[in-house]
């Protein structure tokens, strides 16, 4: 008995030995190891020996199912392995295929995009931001603002009128005048918007946008409307910009400034690394950016009764073309471009 | 406004380049356009010489071989074509190694094989004047070999100033010599009217003309006499001026009265007084019919809101914008009558815009010029009359006023010290704001708590508040100077209101999905209404239309973002990119009975070609259809947790079988409403616009965020299972399957926690005419794990009222 139990080990070990695969070797594990296998048999029949066999024949059939068993397993990780090599080598793939591609992420227009960055900058200040009505009176677009009822600003060849006394805003200043009827001081307030003028060229198209800016409280000097667009274009051109406030002329402003930053192409110097000059800055090392000054006492006339007596309060208002600053910033050499809106334009940004 | 500097510096001359000036004059509020340069690049081998002999060229009939005299030992060789070169003129020289204007660099050179060692010059080679016709003929006194830019103006620098419309006063060189002594200290010189303080035969009455103001347009009216004069034409100095300044010379009497335009900013006008018809003149607004021809050749249809200097024949000037040709001075005149006067300045400005005519005095009128002027002009003009066209002037000058008169007073202003440091946040100390006005013109005078300013006339209109005279001082002082601070900010506290939030995340989940955002115009042509044949009573075709548009193609305000979408896609698609996913938000405007229309915030969608760029993976992409519409309007409005649904409709522009409105229920319950519409477009309306199938949606943004429920409150879904079930239901076609879905979810209950269709199949095994829906369902209860029991009620309660559809459950 014990002699048939070491033949068949050897035979199953031989076998198990001699399997190539996977297949092949769990072949063998049923023929020796299986429900009708001799070995398990003997296993079982072990009670029906002579007590005086039992325990040797028992232990050796147990030893040798064992040793077996350790052999398929060892033969079985063996032969697992090989080939799963074999498998992942046949599914090599090319790598420089390009990759399944997510559906393109699509895209903010450059002016959404410029006109949110200029909005979290004046929100990040303390400033609110409101939106007005594009079509609007002459009273705010102009009356309230202080222009002189022959301003040329007002004739019928600069601003689109949609009736005798109502055009299409040329600014987003109505919206000071109409937030300080709202609101008492301190007010704190950008306006963007879309504005409207009959102009037609490279650098001006008849709608474009604008951000107006006001603040009013009893002390707001014109240095605090320096260091505000200080933070601004540092903001928006970079930390190294300087501002620089250039007396100018506003209806609705006085003191009025425009206000320059400097070059942030040649950082100032009105050259370029070669000593060519720039030609962004047109070599003088600032570029204008935007309208501003202390609100004109007459505006705050027109609102005196809602809490706006010049005497008492002051403040300052500014107003940039969102354009402009996009314009500047990205390059763009014709304002145009902005409403032919070609995707292989608006892809860039 | 050209200045020319060599002009400039003989009223004030800081020691500057012309660059630096003009650096200091932008940091003061006057912006220099450019620097330009007139005149010959140097005045470098330029001489004056004087012609010893002047002899026929062998070879060529036109020219002559000059010997000039050039201060040297040799006398030098020139060939000269000009008519007049003869023996014994002086004359201007460009020897070689000179440049003219235009660049040339002249040579030692051979003409007809005669040596030329330089060029005589005319007026116009050197930008001195226009005339072609000869050579300039020099006083005698002058002596050879003296550099010719002594005793010409051979080239000077010339800043172009752009003059805000408040500062009239700098449309005259004076002016701005002024305003450069204020904001470099330079001293300022005499006024150019300064000598004739005392002539008081000037200050009678004047005879031999009589002007009556019968509109209250003309201010003031003020005329001097000249007799003797000799027309002829100006020196060479006058002349280079003027072409310096832009100013074309014309005649000395005529160059006078633009030289004392450009140098003190009141335009002036001479009347060949013989031809003024009845030595009297009447300023009185147009009469419809009066017609007069003006100095360009033009006759001008004139009206009562135009102003007219008449003379017993009529109209005979163009008050304040141009002169007319039938008194005009030509070069017979003897005697002058010399206007100085001012006008009506938005009367003037309405004159010339409306008869396109503007003119070097309509532009200074417009702004509104000071009346003591008038009398500053006459002086200095008087002065060059008579020294420049032998005139003898005529004791006295003529000086009316309008009916109502005109007011001298100049007004003082009070300028406190707190309000100076209050308003700009800098100290400016009271003695340098004295020193600055000062230097503008004001008078000061010291005061408590402040300076007393008086307004100089030149100044009236645009100096009135104590905040003109802070302007004055800080920008004179240096704006720029100030120091950067922040505002106290007092309450202040920056956020976007929750509209601005969800219209941010409205666009930004789009661009997720795959758009691109345009911005289109305002305004879409009228035909816009037929092209997306709207019928007659559609809203859309309710549109405001723009009084003076720039186009045809923006004559009105846009009722929809449509056309702009479709015209967006079209140049697209034309240029070759033929997949577009874009989107708009913006306003439109419909009229609303009020004062201002209404402009709702709509959001347009537009899809065309394949939605996706095609790939290896997916080598022929799905396109644009209703459901691809579908999909993006349901990633917009589930993402602003908007309950929404679609209803069969339809619309113009729309395929008749792919048309939906959109409803959303605002959050909290209430009515459903309509906020727009979905569909593909009606294949007539994209080919209109070169388009293949194409899918859009519009909503009113404004409404879809009304209908925004507020924070999401949450809810559990860990303590107890969810049940999910498939369904399949064979249906008829014409069942909706979103009517499917609904009687689904009405007859789940509360339990059916949610319910949604993932498959359709139509074919020969469910039978012609019907449609099978495959339905998942999960259920679940908030507060205990449903049984099987529950679970099977409500399946058969689904399964019931999907049979009132006519549906039957597959197998």
């Amino acid at each position: 008995m014990i002699e048939r139990i070491d033949e068949l080990k050897r035979a199953g070990e031989a076998e198990v030995s001699a399997a190539t695969t996977t297949d092949a070797l769990e072949q063998a594990r049923v023929r020796w190891l299986g429900r009708r296998a001799e070995l398990p048999n003997m296993l079982r029949g072990v009670a029906q020996l002579p007590p005086e066999q039992r325990g040797p024949v028992g232990k050796a059939a147990n030893e040798a199912r064992k040793a077996l068993e350790a052999l398929i397993e060892a033969r079985n990780t063996e032969l697992a392995g090989a080939e799963l090599d074999r498998q992942l080598a046949a599914d090599r793939v090319d790598v420089t295929l390009p990759g399944a591609p997510l559906p393109p992420a699509g895209g903010l227009h450059l002016l959404t995009q410029t006109r949110r960055e200029i909005e979290d900058v004046f929100i990040g200040m303390g400033f609110t931001v409101a939106e007005g009505p594009e079509v609007e009176r002459v009273y705010y677009n102009f009356d309230a603002l202080n222009h002189d009822p022959a301003h040329p600003a007002r004739l019928r060849s600069d601003t689109f009128y949609v009736a005798d006394e109502i055009v299409l805003r040329t600014h987003t200043s109505p919206m000071q005048v109409r937030a300080m009827e709202q609101q008492p001081p301190p007010i704190f307030l950008i306006v963007p918007g879309r504005v409207y003028r009959r102009d037609s060229d490279a650098t001006h198209t008849p709608q474009f946008h604008q951000i107006e800016g006001l603040a009013v409280d009893e002390d707001i000097t014109l240095a605090d409307l320096k260091g505000t667009l200080l933070q601004f274009a540092r903001a928006i051109f970079g930390d190294e910009r300087e501002v620089r406030l250039r007396p100018h002329f506003f209806p609705f402003t006085e003191p009025s400034v425009e206000i320059d930053v400097s070059c942030f192409r040649c950082n100032g110097t009105g050259h370029l690394k070669d000593g060519s000059r720039c030609g962004l800055c047109k070599g003088t090392g600032w570029i204008e950016i935007l309208g501003a000054g202390m609100v004109d006492p007459n505006v705050f006339s027109y609102v005196r009764e809602h809490g706006y007596d010049p005497e008492k309060v002051q403040g300052f208002a500014f107003g940039m073309g969102i354009e402009r600053i996009a314009f500047l910033k990205h390059g763009v050499s014709d304002l145009r471009l902005f409403y032919d809106n070609d995707l292989r334009f608006l892809r860039q940004f | 406004m050209k200045v020319p500097l060599s002009w400039l510096h003989e009223h004030v001359h800081p020691e500057l380049t012309a660059d630096e000036l003009s650096a200091r004059l932008a940091l003061t509020g006057t912006e220099v356009e450019r620097v330009t340069h007139h005149g010959v690049p140097s005045g470098d081998h330029f001489v004056v010489a004087k012609v010893l002999e002047a002899v026929q060229h062998p070879d060529a009939d036109r020219l002559r071989v000059t010997k000039l005299d050039v201060g040297e030992e040799q006398p030098l060789q020139v060939v000269c074509g000009a008519p007049n070169a003869r023996a014994g003129i002086t004359v201007a020289l460009a020897r070689p190694g000179s440049r003219l204007p235009d660049g040339t660099k002249l040579k030692k050179a051979k003409l007809r094989g005669v040596e030329s060692n330089g060029m005589i010059l005319g007026e116009s080679e050197v930008d001195i004047g226009v005339d072609h016709d000869g050579i300039m003929e020099l006083p005698d006194e002058l002596i050879a070999g003296t550099p010719l830019g002594n005793v010409l103006p051979l080239e000077t620098d010339v800043l172009e100033l752009e003059i805000t419309p408040n500062r009239p006063d700098c449309l005259g060189i004076y002016g701005v010599a002024r305003e450069v002594h204020a904001a470099t200290g330079a001293p300022l010189g005499p006024p150019p009217w300064a000598h004739e303080g005392g002539r008081e035969q000037l200050s009678g009455a004047l005879a031999g003309i009589d002007v009556t103001i019968e509109t209250e347009r003309c201010p003031r009216f003020t005329a001097r006499i000249f007799e003797n004069v000799t027309v002829g034409p100006s020196p060479y100095w006058l002349k280079a001026r003027l072409m310096a300044a832009g100013q074309r010379p014309i005649s000395n009497v005529v160059d006078i009265t633009n030289y004392v335009m450009l140098l003190t900013g009141q335009p002036l006008h001479a009347f060949d007084l013989d031809r003024v018809a009845g030595g009297r003149l009447v300023v009185r607004d147009g009469r419809d019919g009066d017609t007069l021809e003006t100095l360009d050749g033009e006759t001008r249809r004139l009206d009562p809101d135009m102003v007219v200097i008449c003379d017993a024949d009529g109209p005979t000037s163009l008050a304040g914008v141009m002169g007319g040709a039938r008194s005009e001075v030509v070069a017979a005149t003897t005697t002058v009558l010399l206007e100085s006067a001012v006008w009506d300045g938005p009367n003037i400005q309405r004159t010339s815009t409306r008869l396109a005519l503007r003119s070097e005095a309509s532009g200074r009128f417009e702004k509104g010029l000071s009346p003591e002027g008038t009398l500053e002009a006459q002086a200095v003009a008087t002065r060059l009359l008579v020294e420049l066209c032998g005139a003898t002037v005529r004791e006295g000058t003529l000086d009316v006023a309008r009916p109502s008169g005109w007011d001298a007073a100049h007004a003082t202003i009070r300028l406190r010290d707190t309000r100076v440091t209050g308003l700009l946040g800098a100290d400016i100390p009271r003695t340098r704001s004295a020193e600055i006005l000062g230097a503008l013109g004001f008078g000061t005078a010291d005061a408590d708590d402040g300076l007393d300013a008086t307004v100089p006339h030149f100044r009236r209109n645009d100096v009135t508040r104590e905040a003109d005279l802070i302007e004055e001082v800080a920008r004179i002082d240096g704006v720029d100077n100030l120091p950067a601070t922040l505002p106290l900010r007092r309450g202040a506290s920056g956020q976007l209101t929750q509209w601005q939030q969800l219209r941010r995340k409205a666009a930004d989940t789009l661009v997720g999905a795959g758009l691109h955002e345009v911005i289109g115009w305002s305004w879409s042509p009228q035909e816009l209404a037929d092209r997306l044949r709207l019928p007659a009573d559609d809203h859309r075709r309710q549109s405001i239309a723009v009084e003076n548009p720039m186009s045809a193609d923006h004559s009105v305000l846009r009722t929809t973002l449509l056309g702009g979408l479709l015209d967006v896609a079209q140049r697209n698609v034309t240029r070759g990119t033929s997949d577009v996913a874009i989107f708009e938000s913006g306003a439109v405007f419909a009229p609303s009975g009020q004062e201002l229309p209404h402009e709702p915030h709509l959001l347009g969608v537009l899809l065309t070609g394949a939605l996706r760029p095609p790939n290896w993976v997916e080598p022929r992409p799905p396109r644009a259809d209703f459901f691809a519409a579908k999909g993006v309007l349901a990633h917009l409005l589930d993402t602003l947790r908007v309950t929404w649904k679609l209803e069969v409709s339809s619309e113009s522009f729309l395929h008749p079988g792919r048309t939906a409105r959109v409803i959303v229920t605002p959050h909290g319950g209430g009515d459903e409403v309509v906020v727009g519409w979905i569909g593909e477009l009606h294949p007539t309306v994209a080919a209109d616009w070169d388009l293949e199938r194409t899918a859009a949606f519009m909503i009113d943004l404004n409404v879809v965020i009304a209908a925004v429920p507020g924070p999401a409150v949450y809810a559990d879904y860990t303590s107890f299972p969810e049940i999910r079930q498939d369904l399949a239901v064979v249906l008829p076609a014409t069942v909706p399957a979103g009517e499917v879905v609904a009687t689904v979810r009405a007859a789940g209950g509360p339990l059916l926690a949610d319910a949604g269709v993932f498959d359709v199949y139509s074919g020969t095994q469910i039978g012609e005419g019907n449609v099978s829906l495959a339905l998942r369902l999960a259920f679940r209860a908030p507060d205990r794990t449903l049984t099987d029991e529950e679970v099977g009620e409500r399946r058969t309660a689904i399964e019931e009222a999907l049979a009132t559809l006519g549906g039957t459950l597959r197998a």
